[in-house]
């Protein structure tokens, strides 16, 4: 008989390392696609539809949210993020997903009840913990220069 | 040149979270907030926007740039209506990604069902 903690020990030496490795080129090569594919989209908007700088960043942010939004409905998203992780998680892909993923979920227990209460079930931290310290940083800002 | 700078700042930031999750037991939620603040919190030291001059982008299509978006659009707030404009301007600049994650969520929900 071994106790828990040789168990532990057992379990780690057996754990393959190479996935390890292998999710974070993963993760990095998917981040830096949305980067990129962003990049793009910029660059398109700017050049041929004469848009300023601002209007086309707030237009990719849009397009990106919608492209995810799309792909979480159409059923491919959720298979992709718990492979990608998080490639998929921390661009606003994620955001968009974590919505539309609680929207469609909860939708059979009623439009209020389940897909109302449910909407901000996992961005709701983001947005809470976003406004909070953007509150409470610009009060500081405002402290320390007046 | 600009897209490359945009490609490797996204994956060195995905890349960190990933080391994140695989070395704790820190959720998606739990993750994402923490980069919302850090966004915030490079805002407020005035490096956000060096990062997007610099990486495009790169820096823009990161949840951090939500933290980003709300702190600056407070802070113009402040300036241009002083302590109102802190609360009804706050969520100026982000309107656009919340609406759009609203709508498009809605609209598509009513739309389809889940898969499984």
């Amino acid at each position: 008989m071994m106790n828990k903690e040789e168990y532990k020990k057992l379990v780690k030496k057996h754990v393959p390392k190479k996935n390890k490795i292998k999710s974070l080129i993963i993760a990095f090569l998917v981040g830096g696609l949305i980067g990129f594919l962003g990049q793009v989209c910029v660059n398109i908007l700017i050049s041929s539809f004469g848009l300023i700088k601002t209007e086309a960043f707030a237009w990719t942010g849009l397009i990106i949210i919608f492209i995810a939004s799309l792909l979480t409905a159409l059923g491919f998203f959720d298979n992709w993020v718990s492979k990608v992780k998080a490639g998929l998680i921390i661009p606003t892909t994620g955001f968009a997903h974590s919505i539309t993923s609680c929207a469609l979920d909860y939708k059979k227990d009623g439009l209020i009840t389940g897909l109302g209460s449910n909407f901000f079930k996992l961005a709701g931290s983001v947005i809470l913990y976003g406004v909070i310290s953007a509150f409470f940083l610009c009060v500081l800002e405002v402290i320390i220069h007046g | 040149m600009q897209y490359l700078y945009a490609f490797i700042f996204a994956g060195t930031a995905c890349l960190i979270a990933q080391i994140i999750f695989e070395n704790t037991k820190l959720t998606p939620g739990h993750v994402t907030s923490i980069y919302t603040v850090a966004g915030a919190i490079l805002s407020f030291f005035g490096l956000y926007d060096k990062l997007i001059t610099k990486f495009g982008a790169g820096a823009s299509v990161l949840i951090s740039n939500f933290g980003h978006m709300l702190y600056s659009s407070a802070l113009l707030g402040y300036e241009e209506h002083g302590i109102l404009g802190l609360f009804s301007e706050l969520l100026c600049k982000s309107s656009a990604a919340i609406v759009g994650a609203i709508v498009f969520s809605f609209v598509l929900a009513l739309i389809f069902d889940p898969k499984d």
